[in-house]
């Protein structure tokens, strides 16, 4: 699995080695893609859609998508981006996002990644669907309206605290995070100092009583769009 | 057939050990607990969780997925009234009412005495005899309101299903192990799958050839997937031949989700022989040692006679060890039944949950060939495709690939259904024109038809003269006929509303495009929509089958852009035109402003009663 291959991003050559996704090619080569189910420390997952670029000419989740040699990808041209900015859209109207009272706001994901590809207002109506807050547990709260399915808390549980007690109830549009089998985290081993507390992109999951430690005008995304980091060899971004 | 009498604790216990323990047989689990309990409680879940070792997260997680769990308490008797719209056009909705008024319940609802819970479900497969029902396992055709009626009141009185059935169908429904009153409807036997067939011998033909040489026939006779994708069955079978793996797996698909679709009911029921002997045969090209049958949920009903052709092909040495004295050649069936999810349809989903898990679709790569079953190399094949691949090794290659054209080889089960005077299942060559089949099946006033289901195209008269074939004009086996009474529109709205349901939601495009796109439509039927919400739609339709990760969201745009293709006319009719005030055409100022109106207690200045507004 170490053979070197060659593939083309945007025009622009990236080596790499066999058995790497698209999306870990990029990193490693300083390229941006925009994701949100993918995270570096979890297993491949591929539902939010946003990665998709063109390979060869057909589309595909650079997450999910091993390289092979001399494959040809579009990921930064106006009509992969046009794809992306309709699957955020989609993902604002299926839930709630209040962004003005949110207290992930600057350092959600989401939210940068609506900036990023420039979203000021989703073109698709709202569903304003009633989902329940479940926030018995005494360090951690799950606000179900924020929740973008993206299933990071199920993985980070399952796979690096080592606790696989999330995991998603009901199908399609009804689908929903469930803890404990439903009961809710109050019943789940999850710990405030668990991985699985800081790993949601959103403002979905969330530790209590640290979300203003760093003030709005101080957060990740506040300065610099998300990306910019990775893009400019800083290294991972997160 | 539930009973509270035993606790919760005792029942999964049993029933676990009936599965021994093992979290694989999940589905077998649960629907178990459901039939002994009525419902799933939490507690159950608990214990399941408990004694099989797998999550509780996990276990809820399959509770809520299919559509035949029930993790709420629901009556005894559970009425499913199938609301396809096939049904719908021969008078579902009107048995719908009846039943309601019968019960006193809605939809979705338990008498308060618990004896019934009314439901609506997705196409069961009878869109021959519509309007149909499940009560429980049993099927019920050719409902009226009256024999609603009646079949209400009789169940109050003695409470079993299967009594209802008095009279049975043709050829095997009539079968002790099945008496339905299911009919096969078999309007055109043609030669390959419906013919005649001797058990054994499409083996006996196979065990003479190398396993390379099955699959070199099968090449040459170029068989392609009867499943919708069309896949070359040869390469399917190389490539999870080839596939790195100790132990192989071959899949028969008999979850015959689409709407509309019907023909592998009629395999299943009179030659469920010749399927096995082609999954026996796929086994021996593969080198598999295990099978499954994979038989959805709402066909229950043939369960019983499916599991005694194994035993059957078990005793005469088709199965089990050394299968007609052929040293090293061990295979076995096992048959999985589903519990309502069109997604279990799709290989992945279809995987996961022979897996006892969520439908939900898997990654591809690694495809099901390489890592499929237990992460075993696995193929997948469609019920009548592992028919025509036994013909193939029986009768031969070239024999096969006479029949049809020539990307399309062979014959095809076609399903017609609706506003036609035959419907029923035609076995006719691959290239017949849809006009032929259409008039072999008496449909005299042709207004639309639906080829392939809601994923595949809707058509308009001026495709009578196309090729029902891969390369024209394609179907897994559903042709729905509406004559020009029908609306377009409404066919367009049913099957969005299909695809809402039957998202596993896992992916955005797939899990809220749906929902977007439905509404879109409704607004259309509504009147409420101007030319550029046709565009937005269309255009949301282009992503959500670009970006979706399965095939159900790659293809659950295709009513919307299909019959936007073959009914521009129809779309455009109901849209309102752009105002002229630069408003949204359609923003009502008007109606907007009535509320504020009335609590202010004067009229607006802006856009003063009276005034037309200036569109
Ligand atoms: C949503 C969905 C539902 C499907 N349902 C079925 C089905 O009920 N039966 C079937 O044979 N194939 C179904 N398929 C196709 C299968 O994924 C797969 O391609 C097929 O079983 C392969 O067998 P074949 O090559 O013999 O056609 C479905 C696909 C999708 C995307
Ligand atoms: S989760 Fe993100 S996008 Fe949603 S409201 Fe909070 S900041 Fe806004
Ligand atoms: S809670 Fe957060 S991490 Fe979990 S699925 Fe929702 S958005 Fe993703
Ligand atoms: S980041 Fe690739 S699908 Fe979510
Ligand atoms: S949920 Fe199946 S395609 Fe998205």
């Amino acid at each position: 699995m170490s053979g070197t291959v060659t593939i083309t991003v945007d025009g622009r050559e990236i080596e790499t080695r066999e058995g790497r996704t698209i999306l870990q090619a990029c990193d490693e080569a300083g390229v941006w893609i925009p994701r949100l189910c993918a995270h570096p420390e979890l297993s491949v997952y591929g539902s939010c859609r946003v990665c998709t670029c063109l390979v060869d000419g057909r589309a595909a989740a650079a997450c999910v998508q091993p390289v092979r040699h001399g494959m040809v990808v579009e990921s930064d041209s106006e009509r992969v981006n046009e794809l992306r900015r309709t699957i955020v859209e989609l993902l604002f109207v299926e839930g709630n996002h209040f962004c003005m009272v949110c207290e992930k706001s600057g350092d959600c994901e989401l939210q940068a990644l609506a900036y990023r590809l420039g979203i000021t207002h989703p073109r698709f109506a709202y569903m304003f669907p009633e989902r329940p807050v479940d926030a018995g547990h005494p360090d951690l709260m799950l606000d179900h309206d924020r929740c973008v399915m993206c299933g990071r808390c199920v993985r980070a549980a399952a796979e690096l605290d080592g606790k696989p007690e999330l995991g998603f109830l009901g199908r399609g549009i009804h689908r929903r995070v469930g803890a404990d089998g439903g009961a809710g985290l109050a019943g789940t081993a999850l710990r405030g100092d668990d991985r699985v507390a800081t790993i949601c992109p959103t403002g979905a999951l969330l530790r209590k009583r640290v979300g203003y430690r760093t003030p709005y005008g101080r957060r990740r995304f506040d300065h610099a769009p998300i990306g910019s980091a990775a893009a400019a060899g800083d290294g991972e971004e997160r | 057939m539930p009973g509270n009498d035993r606790s919760v604790d005792t029942v999964v216990r049993e029933v676990c050990a009936a599965c021994g323990r093992d979290p694989t047989r999940m589905l077998d689990i649960v629907r178990g607990v459901q039939r002994r309990l009525g419902w799933v409680p939490e507690e159950a879940v608990d214990r399941i969780a408990a004694e099989t070792g797998a999550p509780r997260a996990e276990v809820a997680g399959v509770v809520s997925f299919y559509a035949f769990f029930a993790d709420r308490p629901q009556g005894r008797i559970v009425i499913r009234l199938c609301e396809d719209v096939i049904d719908k056009l021969h008078g579902a909705e009107r048995v719908a009412e009846a039943l309601v008024e019968e019960l006193g319940v809605g939809f979705d609802e338990t008498t308060p005495d618990g004896l019934f819970t009314l439901a609506w479900t997705p196409c069961i497969g009878m869109s021959d005899q519509a309007p149909a029902a499940l009560v429980d396992d049993v099927v019920i055709t050719r409902l009226s309101r009256d024999r609603a009626r009646q079949m209400v009141r009789e169940l109050r009185g003695h409470g079993d299903p299967h009594r209802l059935v008095r009279t049975w169908g043709d050829g095997n429904n009539a079968h002790p192990l099945v008496r339905a009153m299911v009919e096969n409807n078999i309007r055109h036997a043609g030669p390959v799958v419906l013919d005649g067939f001797e058990r054994g011998r499409a083996l006996e033909h196979a065990l003479r050839m190398s396993p390379i040489e099955v699959i070199r026939e099968i090449k040459i006779a170029r068989l392609r997937g009867r499943g919708g994708a069309g896949f070359p069955t040869g390469m399917k079978w190389e490539f999870t031949r080839a596939a790195p793996g100790e132990r192989k797996v071959v899949i028969c698909n008999a979850d015959e989700g689409e709407p509309g679709t019907f023909k592998d009911r009629v395999i299943l029921t009179e030659r469920a022989d010749l399927m096995l002997e082609g999954l026996t045969v796929a086994a021996y090209a593969i080198g598999a040692d295990e099978g499954i049958v994979y038989l959805r949920g709402e066909y229950a009903y043939l369960l019983a006679l499916l599991e005694d052709a194994i035993e059957r092909r078990r005793r005469d040495g088709l199965l089990g060890r050394r299968i007609l004295g052929r040293d090293g050649f061990d295979f076995d069936i096992r048959v999985q039944l589903g519990a309502g999810a069109y997604m279990c349809g799709e290989e992945t989903g279809l995987i996961a949950s022979c897996e006892g898990r969520r439908g939900d679709a898997k990654n591809r790569p690694p495809f099901p060939a390489q890592q499929g079953y237990l992460g075993r190399p696995t193929s997948v094949n469609n019920v009548e495709t592992l028919c025509c691949a036994a013909r193939i090794v029986e009768r031969g290659a070239g024999w096969f690939a006479g029949f049809g054209t020539k990307d399309s080889t062979g014959t095809k089960l076609f399903s017609v259904s609706g506003d036609c005077r035959r419907p029923g299942v035609y076995e006719l060559p691959f290239g017949t024109t849809l006009g032929e089949l259409l008039e072999r099946a008496g449909a005299d006033d042709i207004g639309a038809v639906q080829v392939g289901g809601p994923s595949g195209r809707m058509v308009g008269r001026d495709a009578l003269e196309r090729r029902l074939s891969f390369e024209d004009l394609p179907t897994g086996g559903s042709v729905m006929v509406f004559d020009t009474s029908r609306d377009p529109l409404w066919i367009v709205d049913e099957f969005m509303r299909f695809f809402v349901e039957e998202s596993c939601g896992f992916c955005t495009p797939c899990r809220v495009g749906n929902v977007v796109m439905h509404d879109a439509v409704r607004k259309v039927r509504a009147g409420q929509a101007s030319a550029a919400d046709v565009e937005r739609l269309r255009a949301l339709a282009g992503t959500v089958r670009t970006a979706s990760r399965c095939g159900l969201g790659q293809t659950s745009p295709n009513p919307v852009l299909s019959s936007l293709d073959a009914f521009p006319e129809r779309w455009r009719r109901e849209l309102r035109p752009a105002r002229r005030d630069d408003l949204l055409p359609t923003f009502d100022p008007r109606a907007a402003l009535r509320a504020a109106e009335l609590l202010a207690g004067r009229s607006s200045t802006v856009f003063p009663p009276g005034e037309e507004d200036a569109r």
